[in-house]
C-alpha cells in the first residue's frame, strides 16, 4: 500500500516537473532593436513556451522552445517604439520591455517650405524645415547633419548645414533679388528632397505714365512697370489713373498688359492727373492741352 | 369640431370669392381694379398698374404713342435691353404725381420703386398725357436702345487659373500659396444703427484673390461682444495692387463698450480675368443737402457688363476713410457707353467728406450677349 501511493506521488511529480521548468523560464531580451533589423531572444528553462512581442501597431507571436533562441528575421519588427515581450509557459509568465530605434540611415524626407510664393529681398522670407525617417517611415530622433541649399534664379546659392533634432531640421533663406523659381534643396545621407518657390516682383518702383491727345480724351500710358531690383511688375497688376479736375474726377483700374497700363480719359485743360499702384504713387501730369 | 373647422372653411372661402380683396383681384387679372382713365392722374396710374402686373399689352395699348414704337421696344425699355437687374426686377410701387395740366394735356411725373436681388432701385419718368375725348392716354417718353457704332475692340484679357494639390499628394508637398493682402486703414464709427468697422483692403500680391474681412469687437475685459463680417460693400475679387473698401455693420452695438478690435483679413486663391476695365468718369461731390455722388461709368471694354457693382470710399482731410456707399447698375454696361451712377451719402457726415475713390466690381453672363 505505501509502495503503491509512494508510486503515485512519484508519477505526480515527475508529470509536473516540466511544468515546474516551464515556470522558471525566463529570457533574455536587447536592450534595442534597429528597426527591420533581425535579432533574437535567449530563453532559459526548458519545454515549450509561447512568446509575444507586442508594440505600436504590431504583435508577433512566436511559439518557443524554452532554452534555445528565438530568432527574428529582418523586417519582424519594424515600427520604432517600447515593445513589451512576454513569455507564457503554462501559468507561468516572464515579461519585459525593450526599443525598437528606428533605422539609422534616412530614406524618406518630408520636406516643408513655405512660403511657395514671396516676394522678393525679403530677409529670412523663406523657411524650410524637414523631418527625417527612415525606409519604414519611423521619424528619426538621432542628431543628423541636414544641408539645405537654395539656388536662387540669379545663380547665386545659399547653404545652409542644421543639425536635426528628434528628427527636426529647420532654417530659414532670404529671397532673392532676381525674379523667378528658385530650388530649395535638403539634403541628408545621401538623400535628398527639392522644392520650388517662385520669388514674384516687388511693389513697383519709379512709376512713371505720359500723357498724350486722343481725340477728346487724353491717352494714359505707363512706361514699362518695374520694381527697384528692375524686374517686370506682371501683368494683371492694377494701375489707378486719376484725374481731377474742378471738383470732378475720373479714375480707372487699369491691369497691366505686356508691361504697361494704359486708358483714355476725357481731357479737361487744366486737370491733374497721377498714377498709382496698390500704395505706390507714380508721377504727375497737369495738363494743359 | 372637424365639422365647425369645416363649416368656417367653407365661409370664408365663400366670403373671399364673392367679395375678392383688391390684391387678389389684381393678380387674378381682375380689371376693373383699373380706375377710368378720365384724368391725366388716373391714366398714368392705370399704366403703372398694369407694368406692375406685367400686363405689357394692356400697358402698351394705353400709350398715346404707342405708334412710334413697338410693344417689344416698351418692354425693353422698362425691362432693359441687355440683360441686367431690371431684368429680374419687381416694381413694387410707385408714386404719380401731376406736374403741370392744361385741359387737352398734361405733364406727370412716374415715379417707379423697383425691387431687385440686390435691393430696391427707383427710375423717374415724366410723361407727356393727352385728352383723347373723355378719355387720358400717356405718351411714353422711350429711351431707345443704345447702338453701339460698329467696330473691332481689341481684347487679350489677362486669365489665372489655379491648380491646387492632389488629395493623393505626400505630407509635405507644396500647396499654391493664398494671397497676402493687408488692411491697410480700418476705423469704427459708431452710427444710430450700431458700429460699423469701415477700412481698405490690398492684395498686394502678384495673383488674383478673393478676399473678406471679419471683425470681432472685444469688450475692456477682452470678452468677445460680437463677431461679424463683410457682406456686399466690399469687392470680394481684387487683382494684384488693388484695394478695396469694406464695411462691417455691428447691429445694436456701442463703441464705448468697445475695447479693441480683432480683424482677420481673408484670401484665397480664385480663378479671376483681368478685365474689363470700367473708367469712372467726371466723377462730383455734391454737398449737402441731398449730399451724393454723381458721375459716369464707362466700359472700355467690348463685351457687354451686365451688372456693375460701384463701390465709393469717402475720405476726410486727413485721408481717413469715413464712409463706404454701394450702389448696383440697372442698366448693362455697353462698350464705349457712359452710364450715368448717383450714390447717396450720410447728410450727417457730407462735410467730413473730402475726396472719394471709386471702385467697381462687374458681372457678365456668359452666352447672353
Amino acid at each position: 500500500m505505501k509502495l503503491r501511493f509512494a508510486c503515485l506521488i512519484s508519477g505526480i511529480l515527475l508529470a509536473a516537473l516540466p511544468l515546474a521548468y516551464a515556470q522558471d523560464g525566463r529570457m533574455s531580451l536587447p536592450t534595442t532593436v534597429e528597426a527591420g533589423s533581425a535579432f533574437s531572444i535567449q530563453s532559459s528553462g526548458s519545454g515549450k513556451a509561447v512568446l509575444y512581442i507586442v508594440g505600436p501597431g504590431q504583435v508577433l507571436k512566436r511559439d518557443v522552445q524554452l532554452g534555445e533562441t528565438a530568432s527574428f528575421p529582418t523586417g519582424s519588427l519594424y515600427n520604432a517604439g517600447h515593445y513589451l515581450a512576454i513569455l507564457v509557459a503554462g501559468s507561468s509568465t516572464d515579461n519585459g520591455w525593450f526599443d525598437v530605434a528606428p533605422a539609422s540611415k534616412p530614406a524618406n524626407l518630408s520636406f516643408l517650405a513655405r512660403p511657395s510664393r514671396l516676394s522678393i529681398g525679403l530677409h529670412n522670407g523663406i523657411s524650410g524645415t524637414l523631418y527625417i525617417f527612415d525606409v519604414y517611415h519611423n521619424l528619426i530622433t538621432k542628431p543628423t547633419p541636414v544641408s539645405f541649399k537654395l539656388s536662387i534664379p540669379s545663380g547665386a546659392v545659399q547653404q545652409r548645414t542644421v543639425t536635426a533634432n528628434l528628427g527636426e531640421a529647420t532654417t530659414e533663406m532670404d529671397s532673392g533679388t532676381k525674379e523667378g523659381f528658385a530650388k530649395f534643396e535638403a539634403q541628408v545621407d545621401g538623400v535628398s528632397s527639392t522644392r520650388v518657390v517662385e520669388q514674384v516682383p516687388g511693389n513697383p518702383c519709379g512709376l512713371k505714365m505720359s500723357a498724350q491727345p486722343a481725340g477728346n480724351r487724353i491717352h494714359l500710358q505707363t512706361s514699362p512697370v518695374r520694381d527697384c531690383s528692375g524686374n517686370a511688375v506682371p501683368d494683371g497688376t492694377i494701375v489707378t489713373f486719376t484725374e481731377n479736375y474742378n471738383g470732378t474726377q475720373s479714375t480707372a483700374d487699369v491691369p497691366l498688359k505686356q508691361g504697361i497700363a494704359q486708358v483714355e480719359l476725357p481731357a479737361h485743360p487744366g486737370a491733374t492727373i497721377t498714377v498709382a499702384s496698390g500704395v505706390v504713387l507714380g508721377n504727375e501730369i497737369h495738363w494743359q492741352k | 369640431m372637424a365639422a365647425s373647422i369645416t363649416a368656417a372653411t367653407a365661409i370664408f372661402i365663400a366670403i373671399g370669392t364673392l367679395y375678392p380683396g383688391k390684391s387678389a383681384l389684381e393678380y387674378s387679372g381682375g380689371k376693373n381694379l383699373l380706375r377710368t382713365s378720365s384724368t391725366p392722374q388716373a391714366a398714368v396710374e392705370n399704366l403703372g398698374d398694369e407694368i406692375r402686373l406685367r400686363a405689357w399689352k394692356a400697358a402698351y395699348s394705353s400709350l398715346a404713342n404707342k405708334a412710334e414704337f413697338t410693344q417689344a421696344d416698351f418692354v425693353h425699355d422698362l425691362t432693359g435691353y441687355y440683360l441686367s437687374l431690371r431684368t429680374y426686377a419687381t416694381l413694387e410701387s410707385f408714386q404719380v404725381r401731376p406736374l403741370h395740366a392744361s385741359s387737352n394735356q398734361a405733364e406727370v411725373r412716374l415715379r417707379m420703386h423697383w425691387s431687385s436681388v440686390v435691393g430696391p432701385f427707383t427710375t423717374t419718368r415724366d410723361l407727356h398725357v393727352v385728352r383723347n375725348g373723355d378719355r387720358w392716354n400717356a405718351d411714353w417718353p422711350l429711351v431707345k436702345k443704345t447702338v453701339v457704332p460698329p467696330q473691332v475692340i481689341p481684347e487679350n484679357y489677362l486669365r489665372w487659373d489655379v491648380i491646387y494639390r492632389g488629395a493623393g499628394d505626400d505630407w509635405g508637398v507644396q500647396d499654391v500659396e493664398a494671397p497676402h493682402v493687408r488692411i491697410v486703414d480700418m476705423h469704427p464709427v459708431q452710427r444710430a444703427e450700431g458700429v460699423v468697422v469701415l477700412g481698405e483692403l490690398l492684395n498686394e500680391d502678384v495673383v488674383p484673390a478673393y478676399v473678406s474681412v471679419r471683425a470681432t469687437l472685444l469688450s475692456k475685459s477682452g470678452s468677445t461682444i460680437s463677431t461679424e463680417g463683410s457682406f456686399d460693400k466690399i469687392s470680394h475679387i481684387l487683382l494684384p495692387k488693388q484695394v478695396t473698401p469694406f464695411f462691417i455693420n455691428f447691429p445694436n452695438a456701442t463703441l464705448s463698450d468697445v475695447g479693441s478690435i480683432r480683424m482677420e483679413p481673408l484670401s484665397t486663391l480664385v480663378s479671376a480675368s483681368a478685365g474689363p476695365v470700367i473708367a469712372i468718369e467726371n466723377e462730383r461731390l455734391n454737398p449737402a443737402p441731398g449730399a451724393t455722388v454723381t458721375g459716369q461709368l464707362v466700359n472700355q471694354g467690348g463685351r457687354v457688363v451686365n451688372i456693375a457693382h460701384i463701390l465709393e470710399t469717402l475720405y476726410d482731410k486727413t485721408g481717413q476713410v469715413v464712409w463706404v456707399a454701394d450702389q448696383y447698375t440697372d442698366h448693362a454696361l455697353l462698350p464705349q457707353t457712359p452710364i450715368p451712377f448717383t450714390i447717396h451719402i450720410p447728410e450727417d457726415l457730407a462735410k467730413k467728406i473730402s475726396s472719394e475713390r471709386t471702385i467697381t466690381e462687374t458681372y457678365s453672363v456668359r452666352g447672353v450677349n
